[in-house]
């Protein structure tokens, strides 16, 4: 008898949780010195959906991001499960050190916060938010995020324009630090699961050498980038 | 007239004022008057101690800045470094950044904190609640690196209380990052600290780590022992009183 009204009460908090959607601001600020993002993907999803599992292989939809930056496959499974999704923020690439910014209206049960875009100059390299729980508390949150391998491709280090998924190679180097004539660092990716980015290698010749990459401009350390989640 | 009638308003005003003010003084009336002068308020003391840790293999710290602030930041990501904090990135010289004007209170480190050495800072402050305390040092070894805290809330630390981080590393972003000896004031280069031109990128960033001979920069005066990652600094801060 005594546990009837507390029953009540819950049933009621939870419905007027579930109806009530809410207006999330997300900001994302490129923290590295010499990585470029790919146009961002930003999703509200409900808490069943993700975009990838680390240790786990990544979807062919991931793949695509990952691999060429084209978040059209990510962005129409998100949409297929009725999330809420911001395209392209930046309107192109972000820079390194500069922010972009995305308001999301976010639908009943679309609880779950997720970003992604991928990192250039890689061969799958993405950064990575994955249903991040959106807190029902107004207030801003601010938090970093480490880069993954999608652990697709083999990190040659190898500027060709090769961004398609399944073609070996990385699509461009938006700084124009990029070399040529490199020999390639390796042909296999011994992981195919979407693990902790082992970081790009790089060398210190632009016209020959193992790799296209600079190593004194194109490594990184996490975090790659600060996130500022604002509940309105 | 209307000036006339709103002086005589205040007047009485003022008189209304008076008469409250006897009344409040009657029970006076059987007493010597005597004035007594309120104590002076006690001091209001806050002490914070700030035990820093070096965690990277090779890598000494220049001497340690720690400010107390109530505004401002030593540094914003993507943002043009301050000349204070050049100095202190590319030189490893603090003086600047503990001058800084946000600064209510500074303190410098006593000297180069080696890697794996520990030092304990202690700072205090009257009559005036710091909201933030920053801290800032370069790691030698690097053109331009630098790791510490910005801007951290520490107004609701109760005394006893602490706040334990590990930090992460910073690219001041002025000084390209040749790593040669040349440019390395740090013992594995002993050349050049703090020069204005600022040959980089211009913004402070996550800094990608130092490349180092052993893994392919030919040009580099640095070995695998000066590598590091994240983190390279632990920090606690108490409130002691």
């Amino acid at each position: 008898m005594k546990f009837t009204p507390i029953i009540t009460a819950l049933a009621l908090a939870t419905s007027s949780m579930a109806i009530n959607a809410q207006q999330v601001e997300v900001s994302v600020t490129n923290l590295a010195q010499g990585i470029y993002y790919t146009p961002f993907l930003v999703a509200a999803h409900n808490a069943d959906m993700s975009l990838y599992q680390l240790g786990q292989p990544a979807s062919a939809e991931l793949q695509m991001m990952a691999e060429g930056g084209d978040i059209s496959g990510l962005s129409a499974m998100l949409t297929n499960g009725s999330a809420d999704i911001i395209e392209n923020p930046a309107a192109g690439l972000l820079a390194p050190g500069m922010s972009t910014t995305a308001m999301l209206d976010t639908a009943d049960g679309n609880d779950h916060l997720s970003l992604v875009a991928m990192l250039l100059p890689t061969n799958d390299g993405f950064v990575g938010l994955n249903g991040w729980q959106i807190p029902t508390d107004a207030g801003t949150y601010t938090f970093t995020v480490n880069a993954y391998d999608a652990g697709t491709e083999a990190n040659n280090e190898i500027i060709n324009g090769g961004g398609a998924p399944g073609v070996l190679g990385i699509p461009v180097e938006p700084g124009g630090n990029g070399g040529t004539g490199g020999m390639g660092l390796t042909v296999v990716e011994e992981n195919s699961t979407v693990h902790v980015h082992r970081g790009n290698i790089g060398d210190d010749d632009m016209t020959s050498g193992k790799s296209d990459l600079n190593n004194a401009v194109h490594r990184w350390l996490n975090p790659v980038a600060r996130i500022t989640v604002t509940v309105m | 007239m209307t000036f006339n009638s709103k002086f005589k308003k205040l007047l009485t005003s003022i008189t209304l004022v008076s008469l409250v003010a006897l009344a409040g003084c009657n029970h006076n009336d059987d007493d010597e008057m005597v004035v007594i002068e309120p104590p002076p308020p006690t001091p209001v003391v806050y002490t914070y101690e700030v035990i820093v840790t070096n965690l990277t293999h090779a890598q000494p710290m220049s001497p340690i800045a720690v400010v107390l602030h109530n505004e401002g930041q030593l540094w914003q990501l993507g943002q043009s470094a301050s000349s204070s904090l050049e100095m202190l990135a590319e030189s490893g010289d603090n003086t600047a950044v503990l001058a800084d004007a946000i600064a209510i209170a500074a303190q410098g480190g006593a000297g180069i904190l080696a890697s794996g050495m520990q030092e304990t800072i202690t700072l205090s402050i009257t009559d005036n609640m710091p909201m933030m305390l920053s801290l800032a040092t370069m790691l030698v070894n690097t053109n331009d690196a630098f790791t510490g805290i910005n801007a951290m809330e520490i107004s609701d630390l109760i005394v006893g209380e602490s706040i334990s981080i590990q930090t992460s590393s910073y690219d001041a972003g002025t000084e390209n990052n040749s790593e040669s000896m040349m440019t390395i004031p740090g013992p594995a280069g002993g050349g050049e600290g703090f020069n204005e031109m600022r040959d980089d990128v211009d913004f402070v960033a996550m800094h990608p780590g130092v490349v180092s001979q052993d893994d392919g920069l030919t040009q580099s005066a640095l070995t695998q022992a000066h590598r590091f990652d994240n983190p390279t600094l632990m920090v606690m801060i108490t409130r002691v009183e």
